[in-house]
Formats: C-alpha cells, structure tokens, sequence
C-alpha cells in the first residue's frame, strides 16, 4: 500500500461535496470536498505500489487546459485501472457540479 | 402487465450499495446518516496491515423512517472487503442498536433494520471484530424486547460467521433468491473438513443447502422476495408494522432438540430431509 | 491419549463438585447446579463426546446440539428464577476450539442454534443473572460468541492453551491469502490478530487473568483461586449494570468508544 499526494493549480472552491464508488476488488471510492481557493489536492492511498508517475499523468491529462475547481480529493483505491478512476472522477465532478 | 414490462419495472436491490440500500427502503426524504464518511471515522488497523481503508469502513447508519415508523438502519457494504466486519464498523452497528434500545426505554419507540453482506469477523482485526460481533448479539436481544429488529439477507456476499448468529437473533428474518445464510463459509469448511464433506466450488450445491429458498423451505427465515426495491421495501415495512412476533425462532430451542432427535444423523444429509424435518412436506 | 481438550471437563468437575447434575440435555454437556461460598450457582461445560451423532462435533465443537443444549440449560435458569429476587449466577466453563464444520451443520442451520445459546445467556444477563465466562482452553470464533461471550465478566487462567480467536491459523491463513509465517508475524504486532492471552488481555475484554499451578488437572489451591475469583465478579457484576459496557475502555480497543461517543453525539 502507498500514500501519494498531489495539487493542481484551481479556482474557487465548489459548494457540495461528494462520494462516489467503494474500496471494492477493481474499484475506488472517491471523497471529493471544497478546498482551498487557487489549490487543488488529492490524496490517494492506493493498494498498487509504485504507480505515482500513472496517476500523475492520469490527473495532468484530466485537467489539462482547464481549471478545474479548487477541491480536495481523497481516493482509496483498490487496484482500479485509469480507465475506471476517470469514470468515478467524472461521475464525482458532475454530482459536485450539481451541487 | 406483461412479463417483460414487469421486467423493466424492477429495480434490482442486490445490485445497490449500502448507502443506496439504506436510502431504497427509507421514507423519501427521511434518510440521515450518523458517522457519514466524510467524518473519516476509519480502522485503525488496516492501514497498518498495508490493506487501504474506506472512509464508513463499510458500515452504513442512517435514521429515518419506514412507513412512518421511526427506524434506524445499519447496511453493511459486501464489497469492502467481503462485508467483513472490523471495529469501527462493528461498534457502528452495535452502537445504533445501543441507541435505539435506549430510545424504547425513553419512550421512542425506535426500530431497527439490518442488511447483511458480510462473510463475518474481519480477520485483520480478528479478536475486536469478534468482540463488536457479541456487542450486536447483545444489542439485538436488548433491542428485540421493545420492538422488530428485521434482518435482510439479499446477496450477493451472504451472511455468514457470526453476523449469521445475529440474523439469527433478528425477530423477522427476510431473503432473496441471491441469498445465501450460515454459519461457515464454504472454503473454511473444505478447509477444515475436506473437499468431500464441503465442495466450496460446488457452487449448485452450496445454493441447495444454504441459499434463501432452501432457508425459506425450511422455515430458517420469514420471507423469501423477489431482487426488487419495491417489493423488499414493502415486506420490510410489512414486517415492521407487524410488531413482534408471536415465538422468536431462537428461543425454540426444545422444538429444534426434539427436530434434532428424530433425525438419522448416520448418512449425509440432502435439501430435502432438511425441509422435511422443519417444516413438513410442503408442495 | 486423547485428541481433544480435557481441561473443560477437569475444570467442571472439580468447580461443581458436590453440585447436583443437570439431567435432559446432550452428552457434550455438563451441566450442575451447586454453590460458590454461599451463591447458587449453574455450571456449564461443553465437552468431547467421541459418541456424538453429529460426527463434527466430536472433539468438544459447539454444534447444533450443543447449541441449542445451551439455550435450553440457561433458558431453564431464567424461567426457575423469574420470580425469585435473588438469580442464580450462570459459570460457563469455556474449552471450545471451533463451532462445528460439516454439512449438516449447514444444512440444519447451526447458525440459528448458535443464535439460540446467544440468546439465552443474553436473556439471563439482561433477567439480572451474573453470567460469569471462565477461559480454561480454546474460546474460538462462534463457539466463544455462543457460550460465554455474553457474560457480563470474563475470566482467563494465565496459560499458552488459553487463547481467543475468530479462526484458527490455517483457515485463517487461506482466508486472508497469507502464509500461516506471515500471519504469525502480523499477529505479533498487531494486538487483536494475537492468539496469546496477553494480547487479548490488552483489549480490554477480560475482568481477570488469574495464574495457576496446572491447568489441566486444577490443584486444591487453584480452585480456591478461581472460586474466590468468581465469587468476586458475581459480586461485582451485581454492584454494576447487565450490559457489556465493563469491557469498554482500553485503549487498543478506543476506537469502539470513539464511535459510541460520536453515534451518541449525532443521534
């Protein structure tokens, strides 16, 4: 198990805050929080060990050219691939933009 | 309606989380989780074990109301780690009934529904898993002399180890066809006692003797439901309406001993004989 | 030589000698009703009964019988006494090392008979019987949660054969996908994986851990120790409440407090 951190540049913090998916064989659950104006945190403790440069890459291409909203983000995942962590990522950002 | 109107119409309940489950058979609007996620009240002991945590530990507790009656919920998530139940989540569980015993005494009449998924203790918090397991055991006999405690096996885990003594425990016991009820769980059995009284690869055979029809069939449990919301939150609510019952099925130790006495135990025992020796023939 | 424990039937009968056997009730059972000092008290065992006919539960496993045997020796407590002031106290003399493993077990529901000795000793706790647990032996998993986990007090004898577990080391090893090395090794640093008494101990769970000179066949001065040590938690149990609260506190088990306390706060 590994406990990884990373930030991004953000705007303002959203209103909401969300829960999406579980630390289920394959899966993750995702916490998303407002954060602090300007910054975007995410905290990811992961059952996968030495996979920062994917996740890395993973959250530069999801927020490339945009600025995302400033949130803190706490993932617990269990071995999920890129592909299922885009798709909770997702699902979280649209509930929180209900919000 | 058609067959496969009807289809279309059911909502599968196996398939919601214990959140979303919590939140199927509440009252629309009513539900409000205690301990929510957020609040990151985590085991302190699987990170240490290198095993990533989740932010309820898989326990979910919301209070709310079913039919109007003032209920609380404990879900367990069977995906979390098969459901298995480690401190944190126990003292949950065993706290909420804690809590709505101590409501009834202070005149809240308050009830309690459990859903199941759970292979039982979690090993990597063994001996307080088991110690949280008997505090529910308490708490539900406590809780059971005021009002229903309804149990919920709908699948896909099961309820098995000592959670399965606590569905035992329940005043109304409900299951699904997905359903699987029992003490042991079929690798532990093969384990101990070989492949040739316990196939856990046996997957049709395992249903046969442990599966919610055969529980049904037998009279182990008190209703066997489709995988609908609907038509689980209805028996629920049914079942809560009613009140308590008239002979709790742990407390019919003397019927179960004189069942037990007319049984050959000498050959292996089939489905069959065991529906037979509970209930009777049935059709 | 034997491949089961004796220590739980050495133990019934030097506690309960003098007491008057309990009749009716399955041969892996021993029950007694005598005194302790001046308390009335029930003892109750489960033992190997190599002649069982549920084959599983030969070597001392809590079975259906057994099960269901418990809930119908305590619930006769609870009824004899429901109008007497005073209750008689319920010792469970605990020695079980599995609940049963079998496919009939399964199949006729050992789950409920588990529930049914549950019930009955939680019943009897709530009715305002002490219910004493005394650990000479294996207190494994679902045996322990059906005879003698819902005692309002515990007792352990300081011995490498007492141990509390969820499963035994190999099933357990399976189960978690470890080698029965890599468990062992987790088990020493981390408290509730433990087998050894000591560790259990460090929960907060037992009320007492008391030495003795042989466990396996009680000296005179051993079963002076234990009875002045049961006659103590009687007396306690009836100076305090009925529930589990008393194994509350420790702290490598702080966790189980901090959630009441916030359950309690958000209810």
């Amino acid at each position: 198990m590994e406990t990884l951190s990373f930030e991004f540049p953000a705007g303002q913090p959203p209103r909401g805050r969300t829960l999406v998916g579980c630390v289920g064989s394959g899966d993750l659950e995702v916490l998303i929080e407002p954060g602090q104006a300007g910054k975007l945190t995410i905290k990811v403790q992961t059952s996968v060990n030495g996979a920062e440069q994917r996740w890395q890459h993973l959250f530069a291409r999801m927020f490339d050219g945009q600025t995302p909203p400033a949130m803190a983000i706490d993932i617990h995942d269990f071995g999920a691939t890129p592909g299922v962590v885009r798709l909770r990522l997702e699902q979280g950002f649209e509930e929180i933009g209900h919000d | 309606m058609t067959d496969s109107a009807q289809l279309l119409h059911k909502h599968s309940f196996v398939e919601l989380g214990a959140r979303q489950r919590a939140k199927a058979l509440l009252d629309a609007g009513t539900f409000r989780e205690l301990l929510d996620p957020f609040q990151r009240v985590m085991s302190p002991w699987l990170s240490r074990q290198g095993v990533v945590p989740q932010a309820d530990d898989g326990v979910v507790i919301a209070k709310g109301s079913i039919g109007g009656l003032p209920v609380v919920i404990a879900a367990i998530e069977g995906a979390f780690q098969g459901g298995s139940l480690g401190e944190v989540g126990g003292a949950k569980i065993a706290g909420a009934l804690e809590l709505a015993a101590e409501d009834n005494r202070n005149g809240t009449p308050t009830r309690a529904v459990l859903l199941l998924e759970t292979g039982g203790v979690r090993l990597q918090e063994a001996n307080l898993g088991l110690a949280a397991i008997a505090d529910i055991h308490a708490a539900i006999v406590d809780l059971r002399q005021y009002q229903p405690v309804v149990g919920v096996v709908a699948g896909s885990v099961g309820c098995f180890g000592g959670m399965s003594i606590a569905a035992g425990l329940c005043s109304y016991l409900l299951v699904t066809q997905e359903a699987r009820l029992g003490l042991n769980g079929p690798q532990v059995i093969e384990q101990e006692a070989g492949l040739e009284e316990y196939d856990s690869r046996d997957r049709p055979f395992i249903w046969s003797l442990t599966g919610g029809e055969q529980r049904f069939a037998s009279g182990l449990v008190d209703r066997f439901v489709a995988d609908d919301v609907a038509q689980i939150q209805q028996q629920v609510s049914e079942l809560l309406q009613q009140g308590l019952p008239a002979q709790q099925r742990s407390r019919q130790a003397d019927l179960f001993l004189q069942r037990l006495a007319r049984l050959d135990a000498e050959p292996q025992i089939d489905p069959a004989t065991v529906r037979e020796l509970y209930q009777g023939e049935r059709s | 030589m034997s491949s089961y424990s004796l220590r739980g039937l050495s133990w019934f009968n030097a506690l309960s000698d003098g007491a008057k056997p309990v009749e009716g009730l399955p041969a892996s059972l021993k029950v007694a009703d005598g005194v302790l000092g001046d308390q009335p008290v029930r003892f109750i065992a489960v033992v190997a009964d190599p002649d069982n006919r549920f084959v599983r539960a030969r070597n001392g496993e809590v079975g259906l019988l057994e099960g269901w045997g418990l809930a119908k020796a305590v619930d006769d407590v609870i009824t004899a006494d429901v109008d007497k002031p005073h209750k008689r106290a319920l010792i469970a003399i605990i020695d079980v090392p599995s609940q049963a493993y079998g496919r009939r077990e399964e199949a006729l529901g050992i789950h409920q008979a588990l529930a049914g000795a549950a019930d009955s000793y939680a019943r009897a706790r709530l009715a305002g019987h002490a219910v004493i647990g005394l650990l000479v032996g294996k207190a494994m998993s679902g045996a322990f949660l059906a005879h003698g986990y819902q005692a309002n007090r515990l007792i352990a004898l300081r011995d490498p054969g007492v141990m509390v577990h969820a499963m035994g080391k190999a099933s357990a090893a399976r189960v978690t996908l470890r080698s029965v090395e890599e468990l062992e090794a987790l088990a020493a640093s981390v408290p509730p994986m433990a087998y050894d008494i000591d560790s259990y101990a460090s929960l907060g769970l037992l009320w007492e851990t008391l030495p003795v000179e042989q466990i396996e066949q009680p000296t005179s001065a051993d079963l002076a120790r234990v009875t002045e040590c049961l006659g103590l938690a009687i007396g306690d149990v009836g100076a305090s409440g009925r529930d589990l609260s008393s194994r509350l506190g420790a702290s490598n088990r702080a966790a189980s407090s901090k959630v009441r306390e916030l359950l309690r706060a958000q209810w």
